[in-house]
Order: C-alpha cells, then sequence, then structure tokens
C-alpha cells in the first residue's frame, strides 16, 4: 500500500448524504488530480438505519477493493451513532474523528471507547440552516473533512466546488451561493 | 481525445453503450445494475442516442426482445444482475443457440437466500455454460473498455456468439473511480457499424432463427457452436490487439501480475484480484516469490495459456467467488484443474471459496492464503483441496 495514500469512513444514517459527501470529497480530490475511490457499504436500505461509505484519495491508483477498516479518518454525520456503532474502530491514533455535535470535543469523547486521538466537533446542523434554510449536514462535514484532512488544498477546494455545483445544480444556480457560504464557514467552525 | 473522468462502474458501461449507440436497448430494472438503464434512459430523453428503448415486464422478456432485434439484423443490449440473470437463463441459450450477438451487461450479484443483494459470481457461473463469451472486469475502467470490445468479438463472422460483459456488483458497479474515456468517434470507427451476413428480415439473404433441431441436426449445430466458441478465443486476442493499437491499454485471456519467478500463486478474478495484488506487492518486498493471474475471459476458458502461465509454479490457490454446491470444490477450480490435469509438472492446487453474498475479502485474506500454498510447499502435505475462507468465526478457516 503507498503511503501517501489517505482512508475515510462515513457514518450517517441513510438519508443523511454521508454516500454524496464521499462522492463529493472524491469530486474534489480528482478535480485536485488525484485518484480516487467513493464507494458505499451497502446493508439493508432504508431511511434512518446506519449506513458507512468511504474514500481513499491517493496520488497513485490504488487497486485495493476492501472496505477500510484503519481509516485515516471518521466523520460522523449523527451524533447518536456514537451510542450504536463504534466509529473509532481501527482509526489511526494519529488520525482525527470529526463529529457533527454541539457538544465539546471532549465530552463526546467519553462515548469514543478509550479513542486517544483527535476529536473535532462541528454544529453542521447550524451552519446547514444558517446557509441553506434546512437540515442538509452532509455539505459542512465534507468541508470538515477537507479542513482537518487537508487532502485537498482548502482554497482549491472551494474553487473546485464552486465548478462542481456549477455542474450540479445547472438548472437551479440560486442555490450555488448558499452551499459555498456553508462550506466556506465549515471550514472555519470546525474545532478540536 | 481521450478524458480523464471518475465514474462508476455502472456509469462507465453506460458511456460505452451511448458511445456505441446500438439500435435496440430492452430492459427491466434489478440492483445493482438498475443505474445502467437509468442512464441510458437518460441519454434516449436527452436525444444522445436514437437507440429504440422498450421497457418490458420481466428480464425473460428483455432477453427475448433483444435476441428477437438481434435476430431482425439489429444490435441490440441489455443489463441485469442475480434474480434477473436466472430468469434469463432459457433464453440466454437460445440466443446463444441462434448465434446471436446479443451483448448483455451483468452486476454480478449473489442468488437467495438467504436474500441477498451484494456480489458474488453466483449469478453468472450459474449461467456459464449457456454459451455466452464471459469477461470480466476488476474495475471500472475494464468495465469499460470490456464493453467497448464486446461487440466486435460476438459480431466476428466465425463466433457470432453473445457476449456477457461482467462487473462485481456494488464494488465495481457502484464505486466512484478514476477512468479514462476515449472520444466518442473513435470509438464508433473501432466498434464500426453492425452489417450481418444474413438475418431473419435480408429479403437478399434470408435467415431462419430457433427452427426445430431433430436428433440428426441437432448435435451438428451443437458442434458448430462449440467451433465458435473456439473461434471467440483468437477473436478476443485480435480485437485485444487493435484495442491497444487505438486506445494503448493492453488485454488478453488473463492478467500475470509479477509471475515472472513465482513459486506460489492465486488465480483469481474481478475486483479481488486488485486487492490481492496489494498482498503480492506486500509479499514480494519481503522477498517472497508470489503472484498471481487475473482471469480475464472465463468464456471460452483459456486453459492451454493457463498451464503454461503455472508451469514454474509449486502451489497454486484458486479463488473461487461463488460456491457450485459439488463439494469437490467451485467453479473456476474446477476448470483450472481440469485444464491443468495434463500437464507434465503440474502444481499442487487448492480451491478457496470466498466473499460470497458480499462477505468482504482483504490484502489480509489473501496474504493468508499465500502462506497456506507456503505451508503446502514446506511440508508437501496439501491439506484439504477444497475450503472456504473469511467466516466470521476464524476457527472455521484451514489455515
Amino acid at each position: 500500500m503507498n503511503n501517501n495514500m489517505i482512508e475515510f469512513r462515513w457514518h450517517g444514517r441513510g438519508g443523511q448524504g454521508a454516500k454524496t459527501a464521499s462522492q463529493l470529497l472524491a469530486d474534489a480530490a480528482f478535480m485536485s488530480g488525484m485518484y480516487v475511490q467513493s464507494f458505499p457499504e451497502y446493508g439493508p436500505e432504508r431511511s434512518g438505519a446506519p449506513i458507512t461509505a468511504y474514500n481513499r484519495i491517493s496520488p497513485e491508483r490504488c487497486s485495493i477493493h476492501s472496505n477500510i477498516y484503519d481509516p485515516d479518518y471518521v466523520i460522523v454525520v449523527d451524533e447518536t451513532l456514537l451510542e450504536s456503532v463504534d466509529v473509532t474502530a481501527g482509526l489511526k491514533p494519529d488520525g482525527a474523528i470529526i463529529i457533527n455535535s454541539e457538544q465539546p470535543a471532549e465530552e463526546l469523547r467519553k462515548h469514543l471507547r478509550g479513542y486517544k486521538g483527535r476529536v473535532y466537533t462541528i454544529a453542521a446542523g447550524h451552519i446547514s440552516r444558517k446557509h441553506l434554510g434546512a437540515y442538509f449536514p452532509n455539505t459542512p462535514m465534507l468541508a470538515a473533512a477537507v479542513a482537518v484532512s487537508k487532502c485537498v488544498d482548502p482554497d482549491e477546494f472551494l474553487k473546485n466546488m464552486r465548478e462542481s455545483y456549477a455542474h450540479k445544480f445547472a438548472k437551479k444556480p440560486q442555490v450555488i451561493e448558499g452551499n459555498l457560504n456553508c462550506l466556506a464557514e465549515a471550514m472555519k467552525e470546525v474545532h478540536e | 481525445m481521450s478524458v480523464r473522468e471518475r465514474l462508476s462502474g455502472n456509469e462507465a458501461i453506460a458511456t460505452a453503450m451511448r458511445q456505441i449507440n446500438p439500435d435496440v436497448f430492452a430492459m427491466f430494472p434489478i440492483t445493482p445494475s438498475t443505474e445502467i438503464p437509468q442512464y441510458f434512459a437518460q441519454y434516449v430523453a436527452d436525444g444522445k442516442v436514437d437507440t429504440e428503448f422498450i421497457c418490458v415486464e420481466s428480464e425473460h422478456s428483455s432477453l427475448s426482445a433483444i435476441a428477437g432485434a438481434e435476430a431482425a439484423g439489429c444490435r441490440a443490449i441489455t443489463a441485469t444482475s442475480s434474480a434477473g440473470l436466472a430468469f434469463m437463463s432459457e433464453v440466454l441459450y437460445v440466443a446463444a443457440s441462434c448465434r446471436l450477438p446479443i451483448v448483455l451487461a451483468v452486476a454480478c450479484r449473489a442468488l437467495t437466500g438467504p436474500i441477498n443483494i451484494n456480489h458474488d459470481y453466483s449469478d453468472s457461473m450459474s449461467v456459464r455454460d449457456s454459451g455466452f463469451i464471459q469477461i470480466y472486469a476488476e474495475n471500472n475502467q475494464e468495465a469499460y473498455d470490456n464493453y467497448l470490445q464486446a461487440h466486435r468479438i460476438g459480431e466476428t463472422a466465425d463466433v457470432r456468439l453473445p457476449v456477457m460483459i461482467c462487473e462485481d456488483g456494488f464494488i465495481t458497479s457502484h464505486a466512484i473511480e478514476n477512468i479514462i474515456l476515449e472520444d466518442d468517434d473513435a470509438v464508433k470507427a473501432f466498434v464500426g457499424e453492425y452489417n450481418p451476413e444474413n438475418y431473419l428480415l435480408k429479403a437478399e439473404n434470408p435467415l431462419a432463427v430457433g427452427p426445430y433441431g431433430t436428433s440428426p441436426y441437432y448435435m451438428e449445430a451443437r458442434v458448430a457452436q462449440a467451433e465458435a466458441m473456439k473461434n471467440a478465443k483468437r477473436a478476443i486476442l485480435d480485437v485485444a490487439a487493435d484495442f491497444e493499437k487505438t486506445f494503448g491499454r493492453h488485454y488478453g485471456f488473463f492478467e500475470e501480475y509479477k509471475m515472472e519467478d513465482a513459486e506460489r500463486a492465486l488465480v483469481i478474478m474481478g475486483s479481488s484480484a486488485g486487492t490481492a495484488k496489494a498482498a503480492v506487492d506486500e509479499l514480494r518486498a519481503a522477498g517472497e516469490k508470489v503472484g498471481l493471474i487475473k482471469i480475464r475471459v472465463f468464456r471460452p476458458f483459456p486453459g492451454e495459456e493457463l498451464c503454461e502461465a503455472l508451469k514454474n509454479c509449486k502451489a497454486v490457490a484458486v479463488m473461487d467467488k461463488s460456491e457450485g454446491f459439488s463439494a469437490c470444490g467451485g467453479p473456476l477450480y474446477a476448470e483450472t484443474a481440469g485444464a491443468c490435469f495434463n500437464m507434465e509438472n503440474r502444481p499442487k492446487m487448492i480451491d478457496i471459496v470466498y466473499g460470497l453474498g458480499g462477505r468482504d475479502f482483504t490484502v489480509e485474506h489473501a496474504k493468508r492464503v499465500f502462506a497456506r500454498l507456503d505451508k503446502i510447499i514446506k511440508t508437501g502435505e496439501l491439506g484439504p483441496v477444497y475450503s472456504h475462507i473469511g467466516q466470521r468465526d476464524l476457527r472455521e478457516e484451514v489455515q
């Protein structure tokens, strides 16, 4: 395995957009010239069920197609999962976990089964409601993942996402600015 | 101009279909192949293709519809998975024996039960003797490239057989990865127009399709079909050579990965081969002589070529991602061991069934298989010829 590869694991609930966020992270990294993988783990498909999605981002093509067991970063889109899912399983001690929560990191650490690495929080719901007028936590979580991992240069990321949204929202351009503001604020508001 | 893109396996195959612009696509959805006709329906709606796109009531009907269209002289396609392929089963044999070079994309998935939507080769292996050419892919790029070659292989005059382009359900079909897409015009020029010598509705040279074959004639038809499958070997290599000349990527019956001096080897298919390559790299870095062969073409089966590639190995593990319930090994093992039986100095050979119903196959699993081959060489003891790997309880695994 090449040492420059960064591996992400996303935990969310069906309908919250964890899979989409993983695809957008792949998009952003692809646009900055990286090799990417974005793939979901499919269980029973129902709204609200815990789901997992993954990213590998690397300067070289990665031929491994297994799930990711020792991620560098874990992103938790829904903090209620901390009770039921071992979100830090295999997470590298020199990596980090990013949780969508308004609670302080030290409070959340109690639920992390002894994880010693860095814990980041972001009030993704608040940021999403402020800029998008609705609960789309995956957009701020995507920005937080980039800000913490630096897998893509932050300025380049925002530039790439503008392009990506222009394509994705070609038929409703009025939502582009809100999404970009949401990303920009999330990059500042993710705290250890 | 080639274009760098990032696409899932399903979108890659749908893109190849759009570029080829076939005459008829009959569809019935099933997970995980559903996205292929979904993407294609968008191309139809956007006027990017002028294909007759037919929504039918079942997979039996989708395959019947495209077999009928192909018999009438059209280039006709569809896509399916799992139970859908099983439901097509009867018509697969009809299409192959009528020598109709349709192309069927399969996002391979387990068959029920227990009910499961995830990946293995239960579906495609269950119809391996239907008379279809079967080509498998490690990733989205190979799925795309294989699809671009499929029509020409099947339509070759002395072949005229249907082709199944297999990708791994979810692992390839739903994973987004980097891919090189070729220019639309370059693809059209490579694939070419379909001008069959004769077909059902060709007034000047008509053809009877699907007649009754009484005992005095049936066998001749089947032997001719078997000859066509042998001819497909040459056609597959010819098309691959032209593909490499045109687009620069090399394909054969299988890929040999670090096999030059390998004493231990895996014979493996699909995305798992990519994962196992990482195990080969790790063990090679530690000085171990290991390699793998990734089977791309399963039908026709490249038996002689495989013997040649394995002749210097001491121990080989054949990796089956479907359970044949033969009680003595899966289908890939049966083919490989059968092909190698007449070799002068054949390697010791075991079969390991893995990855059923989406059970993850990891680099560690592949390393454990290489460790077992090492033990076989050192002790001279083969142990159980047929076993499983990746069970929930590690104690069930043969070490």
